[in-house]
């Protein structure tokens, strides 16, 4: 999916969010937009009379400069690489620099959603050209000062120079003149041979207060009168309440109320322990509705039986054709389950209604789509909810849906003037909806007389994610064919088809989308075809991958690094996966060997192709973590229906991948000077696959199913 | 009821349910918002604190049950203005990433240095295999615990 692609999706996704957002038909009485007050900030913020020379930079007199990021930190290290290009073309000293998140201002910022791997690729040029404009109005500012042509003005990290006069002035006594000097509108680029951060290994500017404690997330909020809430929700998706009795939860100490939302029953309290109890106190029955069946066996029994009646998605020449008439060819079935998003952090967000609007508190991907939630629940204008974006304990493509917007905002709709902090538990987290959608794949394969693969034919039923944002293109969600639709292997024969289900289960994009799937049954499929031809896996690929050259690429970094050929420990093989997505190529080998029954992985070696690498550091640090993120789906990863109700619940029952599992990773960043591509995601597809190669060349058996059981 | 627990250094005097976990009372009446909530169940231990040096899950630890025993959190690591060599390891090797289950990490990590100074690799594997981490960090944790411990990264 391209950036735009996944940016116009979220950009309808308020409107698509349906059923949550339902009015209140409250009004706001008052139009003018609220002033935010000074509440929390994610990291102490200096408070000194800084000039803001534009939305993303404030520099203070005492040379601090402040980058205000307008995408969301969850981790991906998203603060600092913006900093880094903003820091870049403003010429500023990197010791002097600091970052925190911007407000929700569509005005100055724009649609304001992160996701999609999109944040660096997307604003490559706009980062640039803000950080250069905000440095020649430095300089005018100084030129100006000093009597001289601006010519002959040039910067140095942190201060305007005039070489002939020996002068020189610190950006920080500049700025408040600066402010008034007129950005140019195509301000002179700085030569990437002369850049002084981008590409350079650069540590995190938010991992201090992240080990210190200090760093404040969307849980941590506090503020006067602050009320917390826990909300008992329907347990089948189209349940309703039945009955209630809250009377045990009204006494339970520390409850303040019991309010019905659309929702569902919300207990606020003083604090967030009385809120849990106050919840297990309430006697309340559902209507289940028209899910109450809802079990897994009938979703994959869905998928199976819809998969090979689905639209073309693409046809190269004639698969069908070719595998009836190939001598040696080879079906196989895949199939993967739901799996939520599990950030660290539960859900989480806090709201105060007022008659003027609202204020919100949160870590949110999107502070946009908060900003017309809020519209639509409490009837005012979206630049009246003022949207606070704090730290997010993990987003993962969770925190980019609103549903826990709609619901704090219908609870403090309730207790206008007072905020109210929606907590979930772990359990709410975990069933709360929203799953990266199952998926069923038919693959048929056939070999020519050498054995080498030429036709390959993929029929794929899954979910859409797409269909409420409104009507399929051609009734094809592409979220659930990326990564086929593309295939990157130059076969005569190509054909795929898509197949949409009608299920009630509500998904949701979930760290590299289909491609979290689509990677594993392409290249599995593909080692399994090198299997029936007897080729060695890397052979078939750098012969298919014949114009990838970026592919090849990082084919070839990977597995020189890991060895590829060489002998290893008994026991222990090697399996090899390549894909790209969100703009990037990656390339895995994973060395993997059984114990008690299970794959245990030792070591991945990773190698991604970026284009331009702006912070290899933590390109570095997102490889590892889709890694182990891809691996605790390959591994563990599994929501399951019985009953209508979501089988699993805390990380016993849902679990995740832990020290003793962690292989060691190596990452190769390619060096390219292409435009920046993605980052966050791109290193999790081929994880699974990779894998599952290895486990086919160890044992001769593929793996059908994820997350991986031996026989 | 009343309750009087001696908190990184200071006594604090709370109103409290007995059976209220140790971890709302630090969190939301003391405010101390650096242990963080992950699971409630003992699963993640994002809650990880120390009593009287030794590691807890502060979501498993009554108020009533805690006593006179010395509570230390993420905030009382750090002493005289002095992070823990642990937390500036955890700089060098710039290990958080989202950072909400560091907290833990840290004084899950601190608590094995304290018994085991110098743990081999198994060693650490064992002592930090109960903390969870969504974002993968672990290859950089156990970094951190070998610079921590005078060891080779």
């Amino acid at each position: 999916m391209t950036a735009l692609d996944r940016r116009t999706f979220l950009r309808i996704s308020a409107s698509g969010a349906g059923g949550l957002l339902i009015g209140f038909g409250l009004g706001c009485k008052d139009k003018a937009k609220p002033k935010p007050s000074p509440g929390p900030s994610p990291s102490p913020t200096p408070t000194g009379d800084g000039t803001e020379l534009n939305g993303w930079i404030r520099i203070d007199p005492d040379d601090t400069v402040t980058m205000i990021v307008p995408e969301a930190e969850m981790g991906q290290g998203i603060l600092t690489g913006v900093a880094m290009i903003l820091a870049e073309e403003l010429d500023a000293d990197w010791a002097t620099v600091r970052a925190e998140h911007a407000p929700a201002d569509a005005a100055t910022y724009g649609r304001q959603s992160t996701g999609g791997s999109t944040s660096t690729r997307a604003n490559w040029d706009a980062l640039r050209k803000t950080g250069a404009a905000a440095r020649a109005m430095l300089i005018a500012a100084a030129a100006r000062q000093w009597g001289v042509p601006l010519a002959e003005c040039d910067t140095e990290p942190g201060k305007v120079v005039h070489a002939g006069s020996g002068r020189s002035e610190r950006y920080g006594a500049l700025a408040a003149a600066a402010v008034h000097e007129t950005p140019p509108d195509e301000p002179p680029l700085r030569d990437p041979a002369r850049y002084r951060l981008i590409g350079k290994p650069t540590p995190r500017l938010d991992q201090r207060p992240k080990v210190t404690g200090e760093a404040v997330y969307g849980l941590d909020v506090k503020l006067p009168d602050l009320r917390v809430a826990m909300l008992a929700r329907p347990p089948t998706f189209g349940g309703k309440l039945a009955t209630l009795d809250a009377t045990a939860a009204r006494a339970v100490p520390g409850v303040r109320d019991v309010v019905e939302v659309p929702a569902g029953v919300a207990v606020i309290a003083d604090h967030t322990w009385a809120a849990m109890k106050g919840r297990d106190a309430l006697v309340v029955t559902w209507e289940p509705g028209p899910n109450a069946g809802l079990s897994t066996e009938q979703v994959s029994a869905t998928l199976r039986e819809l998969a090979p009646g689905g639209v073309v998605v693409r046809a190269d020449g004639d698969a069908a054709k070719a595998i009836a008439a190939a001598r040696t060819k080879v079906t196989a079935t895949y199939e993967v389950p739901y799996l939520a998003h599990a950030t660290m952090e539960p859900l989480n967000a806090t709201a105060v209604v007022r008659d003027d609007g609202a204020e919100l508190w949160l870590g949110t991907q999107a502070p946009s789509n908060v900003q017309q939630t809020g519209a639509e629940i409490l009837g005012c204008a979206p630049d009246q909810i003022a949207v606070h974006t704090m730290f997010l304990g993990g987003g993962f493509g969770r925190r980019s849906q609103v549903d826990y917007v709609a619901e704090v905002l219908q609870i403090a709709a309730k207790t206008k003037g007072t905020p109210i902090k929606l907590v979930w538990s772990r359990e709410d987290d975990t069933r709360g909806g929203y799953y990266r959608p199952s998926s069923l794949a038919l693959c048929e394969g056939a070999l020519d007389g050498d054995g080498w693969p030429v036709a390959w034919r993929q029929q794929i039923a899954s979910p859409s994610i797409l269909e409420r944002f409104g009507p399929l293109p051609k009734g094809i969600d592409d979220t659930a064919v990326e990564g086929v639709a593309n295939l990157p292997y130059a076969l005569p024969h190509v054909h795929v088809t898509y197949g949409k289900p009608d299920l009630p289960v509500t998904v949701w994009f979930w760290r590299s989308v289909g491609s979290s799937q689509n990677a594993w049954s392409t290249e599995h499929f593909l080692d399994e075809l090198a299997h029936a031809g007897g080729k060695d896996p890397v052979e078939v690929r750098r012969r298919l991958l014949v114009d990838k050259p970026r592919h090849r690429g990082v084919l070839d970094a990977a597995v020189e690094r890991a060895g590829w050929g060489t002998p290893l420990p008994a026991g222990r093989a090697r399996g090899v996966a390549v894909h790209e997505s969100f703009g990037s190529v990656v390339a895995e080998v994973a060395e993997v060997s059984i114990e008690t029954g299970a794959p245990r992985v030792h070591r991945v070696v990773c190698a991604i192709d970026c284009g331009r690498p702006i912070n290899p550091e933590q390109i570095e640090a997102q490889m590892e973590s889709a890694i182990m993120y891809g691996l605790s789906a390959a591994m563990h990863g599994a929501i399951h229906f019985k009953d209508g109700r979501v089988v699993e619940g805390n990380f016993d029952t849902y679990p995740v991948v832990r020290m003793r599992e962690a292989p060691v990773i190596e990452t190769i960043v390619l060096r390219g000077d292409a435009p920046p591509g993605g980052v966050g995601e791109p290193g999790l597809p081929p994880l699974a696959p990779a894998v599952c190669n290895a486990l086919l060349a160890l044992t001769g058996k593929p793996v059908r199913s994820l997350p991986i059981r031996l026989a | 009821m009343a309750y009087s627990i001696k908190v990184n250094g200071t006594s604090h005097s709370v109103d409290a349910p007995d059976d209220m976990p140790l971890l709302w009372v630090l969190r939301d009446l003391l405010g101390l918002t650096g242990t963080k909530y992950g699971c409630g169940i003992a699963q993640c231990r994002s809650c990880t604190v120390h009593l009287d040096g030794e590691a807890v899950q502060a979501c498993q630890v009554r108020i009533a049950d805690v006593g006179t025993r010395a509570v230390t959190t993420i905030e009382g690591l750090a002493s005289a203005g002095t992070l823990h060599a642990l937390q500036q390891a955890w700089i060098a090797e710039d290990v958080a990433q989202c950072g909400w289950c560091q907290p833990g990490q840290i004084m899950s990590a601190a608590s094995l240095l304290a018994k085991t100074p110098h743990p081999t690799d198994a060693q650490i594997d064992e002592a930090m295999s109960g903390n969870i981490c969504r974002c993968g960090t672990y290859n950089r944790i156990r970094r951190a615990v070998r610079r921590a411990a005078g060891g080779t990264p």
